[in-house]
């Protein structure tokens, strides 16, 4: 029994005694921050009283604001110690177990996740004694919200409780499956994987499965997709000869759902089930089952499995995997390059590249390649896109050489798209090509191109395309940007457009320091001391902070002869933002 | 006698699932939310009355900068979710923004502060030995809404419905052209499931009137238009629902059509049985119920005030003809009933065929007076009890009322009046 802090009043007592009386402030403000210091007070109060007093009170105050009801639930999971160690940790449940039937899912889900934390703290007695009874309390709840939260403790309790209770335990998860609402059967429905994990096999096979067969032809929609899920972990507990008779049916009767959603779900869900089901089921039931997702009817579905062409083609079993790949997968794969939905063949093109390194070089060659340079010229900008952001694998196996021909024209394209975003997305790509394709082929064909960027019209395209020069520069060295970047760049500095001379100063900005002191001091300094003296005043202004940026590039020489006397200059000139700029400039620079 | 404010013209009513709770929404965007009285053994005569339960602001007025448009707060629906806790949800919405709302109920509250003695003085902080942890008394019940979620920005139309879907999770909201489908608990991103725009909008014809789902069914919904059709949709079939799977329509009476035959075709309300095998549809001049097997035509079809037909004219100078009215099951899906003009409102017996026309008004009625049925004097000699076709008010009309889930309790809505009538006991 631990002594309360300061006996003697006054000081020690006082910042608690806030912290309580502010438990129930107006402010919303106020009460958050006392209930995240709930274990300040706790340990003021000593365990007993923490146990008598304050659990009592924040068990009846749960109409509080999500934020609080959220950090408290949050708290509680937390206070084993401060209520006297493991022996009082049950002296929790009555807080939490009012948080549990709240309906807000946030802060229910937090009440569930810290009664998950503290059964671990509870003897199988008191498991028995405080934590079972808490649990069929909530499964017998007239509110659905405490019914659906006893769905997340019953994998918790069962493996520590008697037999009896276990199986009290297996009836109250029964019941929940065929509840009323569909929110509990949801519930249940979304816990029965992780039940099934600590259930006997025995009762896996007699309990669970019926009540997995059932979920799985719901009514409702929404229970019937979320058994997909509990069907990859029921099918990893399952030894192989089970999966045919048990899992199998349902599994099949999902691929072939009326709703859509629920043929979603096992697309999403195709790898997973691949490896849990196993290379035999998987030829013989899944490879037929994925092309039928790839045919589906609806996009979103295809789309869903387009998405795993990639990772199903590589967990096919080694000695079969280019039969199946080259029979059943690769015929349904040409289908949707030229599928009626942007989506479907977008995400297509995110994973085709992917099948190269599977095939191997004449496979891709001669079937997979004219797949590529057909997305390559799809109307839709993000099929090219993710064709050409996926070129390394392609190029591991077949190298590059073969699609330049049609990759140059494609990024010419999108390069010029009339949508900013789509120029702005290849740009972003360009170091990864560059790095790809090699200088040569860069200088040859994409130089140009980089240029242009800079003097786009839109703001976003002209910085992009600064960061680019920067990442180029970093890939291919300073004597490469020499010869080929910083001449064009300072090159427009004499541009009638203001906004270019300014692109310009950015491009210094970014490109000094992978440059070096020489370029810089040499080529780049005499440039930018020179548009000191340009007409407008935000070019000048830039200046300024360009000169910050690049002074600590330069020798201290350079620094004091060269660059302060302008920046002093600058800090005389009507403008005010230059003034300001300039000032700026030489306080960092140590120049002032 | 106090002005008529416009503000308080009632303008939706909804029992909630058990029937224990009314909602209506008006005109100024208040919710007045009525609770029947638990029903005691010592009056037993006085069977549950309704009485205020709470009431709120939901909608402000607003102004769409971009479109330099008012935004009124005139309550459009209100929808009760079913129950989850010991608190009540609602969703009401106005032309633009959806609204989940809590009431709940608090009777207690904590007592004793550290820094405050018990009559409100500030301690010393010196004097404080011991720290209290404060107890909760109980106290006069208070009745708190609390707006717990808000949907907006997807409608660019104005919403005319919402429906929540039998799965607990999602529910619908419909404007003139487009229908949405959210999740309850996610405000940023919802689905578009139906768009009727033409790619021209000259080339617009129909627009959505009414949307409802299907009371189990959580795939299937149903959505009217202004040109008297109904469209069944099956949303496990496609992502998006553009095409149906039934199209409800009654071939059109050649002898009646006239210059108002669209106008008055269009349907002002669809709403599912509680069987959830039928449908029933509200016209201009008729009530419709159909099998939702039989897309042909109507089972039944029900005259609420046929002696209109030869007004149409005038009807349609006043924009009466424009009038939205709304029609309610009882709990067994027997009766059915809608509103009319001078505040009448019709009940049609499906079983008897008999129907009935009352009035709602309090010149007529006293409180717990059993109400006269009325009757329209549709030309020649007109008898004591009637009223003619000319006398009609058309100023007071009927557009919203409810029917208890499973008693015969009616709520109507007379302008800015509430008028709540009950079976007689026997």
């Amino acid at each position: 029994m631990s002594k309360m802090a300061g006996a003697d009043g006054d000081d020690s007592l006082y910042p608690i005694a806030v912290l309580i009386d502010e438990l129930r402030n107006e402010d919303v403000q106020l009460r958050l921050n006392s209930i995240k210091k709930l274990s300040t007070i706790a340990l003021a109060l000593g365990v007993e009283r923490t146990r008598t007093e304050l659990l009592p009170f924040l068990t009846d105050t749960i109409y509080d604001e999500d934020e609080v009801l959220l950090a408290l639930a949050e708290q509680l999971g937390s206070f084993t110690v401060l209520v006297g160690g493991p022996e009082y940790v049950h002296c929790l449940l009555p807080p939490l177990e009012s948080l549990a039937t709240v309906e807000e899912t946030v802060v229910r889900d937090k009440a569930v996740e810290s009664l998950r934390k503290i059964s671990h703290e509870h003897s199988p007695e008191d498991l028995e004694a405080h934590f079972e009874p808490l649990v069929k309390r909530l499964a017998s709840g007239d509110w659905f919200t405490s019914r659906t939260s006893a769905c997340g403790l019953f994998s918790v309790c069962y493996p520590r409780v008697s037999k009896s209770t276990k199986s009290e335990i297996r009836q109250h998860f029964r019941t929940l499956c065929s509840d009323d609402t569909p929110m509990v059967r949801r519930a249940a429905a979304s816990k029965l994987g992780e039940f099934a994990k600590v259930l006997e096999l025995e009762y896996v096979k007699s309990d669970l499965i019926p009540l997995f067969a059932a979920l799985a032809s719901d009514e409702q929609d929404s229970v019937r997709l979320l058994a997909v899920e509990a069907c990859v972990s029921i099918a990893q507990l399952l030894p192989q000869e089970d999966l045919e008779k048990l899992v199998m049916p349902t599994l099949r009767q999902a691929t072939e759902d009326k709703s859509w959603r629920v043929r979603y779900m096992v697309a999403d869900k195709f790898s997973e089930l691949q490896k849990a089901v196993g290379p035999e089921i998987t030829e013989n039931d899944l490879v037929p089952s994925f092309q039928n997702l790839l045919k589906d009817c609806e996009a979103e579905v295809r789309a869903a499995a387009a998405n795993k062409v990639k990772e199903f083609c590589e967990n096919l079993p080694a000695d079969s995997r280019e039969t199946i790949i080259m029979n059943s997968i690769l015929p349904c794969v040409k289908e949707l390059v030229s599928d009626t939905n942007q989506h479907v063949k977008s995400a297509l093109a995110s994973v085709i590249m992917g099948l190269s390194t599977i095939l191997g070089k004449d496979n891709t060659i001669e079937h997979l390649l004219p797949l590529f340079l057909a997305q390559l010229k799809d109307e839709c900008p993000e099929v090219r896109l993710n064709i050409i952001s996926n070129l390394d694998c392609v190029n591991e196996v077949i190298g590059i050489r073969q699609l330049s021909q049609s990759l140059l024209p494609a990024i010419v394209e999108l390069a010029e798209d009339a949508k900013w975003r789509v120029r702005l997305a290849i740009i972003e790509y360009m170091p990864l090509l560059a790095g790809q394709l090699g200088m040569e082929f860069f200088d040859e064909k994409l130089n140009s191109l980089c240029m242009a960027w800079l003097v786009d019209h839109v703001y976003a395209i002209r910085e992009a395309a600064t960061c680019n020069l920067m990442k180029l520069v970093e890939r291919f060295g300073a004597s490469w940007a020499q010869s080929t970047i910083v001449p064009k760049v300072l090159g427009m500095a004499s541009d009638p457009n203001y906004l270019h001379r300014m692109t310009t100063l950015f491009c210094i900005s970014a490109l000094s320091e992978a440059c070096g002191q020489e370029i810089t001091t040499k080529q780049m300094l005499p440039i930018v001391l020179k548009m000191s003296e340009d007409q407008v005043a935000n070019v000048r202004f830039n200046v300024a902070k360009s000169l910050q940026k690049i002074g600590p590039v330069l020798e201290n020489s350079a620094l004091q002869a060269e660059v302060r006397p302008v920046l002093e200059k600058l800090a005389t000139d009507q403008d005010m933002d230059v003034k300001y700029f300039a000032q700026e400039a030489m306080t960092v620079l140590s120049l002032a | 006698m106090s002005e008529l404010s416009t503000s308080d013209i009632i303008s939706t009513v909804e029992f909630n699932h058990t029937g224990e709770l009314l909602a209506t929404g008006d005109k100024g965007g208040r919710v007045v939310i009525f609770q029947r009285e638990q029903e005691s053994k010592n009056q037993p005569h006085r069977r549950g009355e309704y009485n205020v339960y709470s009431t709120f602001q939901s909608h402000e007025p607003e102004f769409d900068y971009l479109k330099s448009l008012e935004i009124e707060e005139k309550i459009n629906k209100i929808r009760w979710l079913p129950q989850q806790n010991a608190a009540y949800f609602l969703l009401s919405t106005n032309d633009k923004t959806v609204k989940l709302w809590k009431v709940s109920e608090r009777g207690r509250r904590p007592e004793g502060y550290n820094l405050k003695d018990d009559d409100g003085r500030i301690r010393d902080p010196s004097t404080i030995t011991m720290l209290r942890v404060p107890v909760l008394q109980p106290m006069d019940l208070m009745v708190e809404a609390t707006p717990r979620r808000v949907f907006s920005n997807a409608h660019t139309y104005h919403i005319n419905s919402i429906s929540v879907n039998s799965d607990y999770e999602t529910y619908m909201s419909a404007d003139d052209l487009r229908i949405n489908l959210w999740n309850l608990e996610i405000t940023n991103r919802s689905f578009n499931i139906v768009d009727i725009k033409p790619a021209n909008m000259e080339e617009l014809t129909e627009v959505i009137t009414a949307a409802e789902f299907h009371p189990n069914q959580c795939n299937t919904f149903v959505y009217s238009s202004s040109k008297g059709t109904i469209r069944l949709c099956d949303m496990r079939a496609a992502a998006l629902c553009d095409k149906h799977s039934k199209f409800f329509e009654e071939p059109e009476d050649p002898s009646n059509r006239s210059f108002f035959s669209e106008i008055i075709s269009s349907i002002s309300d669809v709403k599912f049985s509680h069987s959830g095998r039928y449908m029933m549809t509200r016209d201009y001049l008729t009530v419709k119920v159909w099998d939702l097997n039989m897309e042909s035509r109507p089972l039944e079809t029900y005259q609420v005030h046929d002696y209109l037909r030869s007004k149409l004219c005038s009807l349609y100078e006043n924009d009466c003809i424009f009038d939205k009215f709304e029609c309610v099951w009882n709990g067994s899906d027997s009766v059915i009933m809608t509103g009319s003009y001078n505040n009448f409102f019709r009940m049609f017996d499906r079983n008897t065929k008999r129907d009935v026309t009352l009035e709602a008004s309090r010149e007529n009625s006293k409180p717990r007076a059993i109400l006269k049925p009325r009757k329209v004097c549709v030309g020649g000699k007109r008898r004591k009890d009637e009223i003619s076709v000319d006398s009609l008010d058309f100023s007071k009309k009927i557009l919203h009322s409810a029917w208890h889930p499973s008693e015969n309790i009616i709520a109507v809505a007379a302008t800015n009046n509430l008028y709540i009538f009950q079976d007689k006991v026997n």
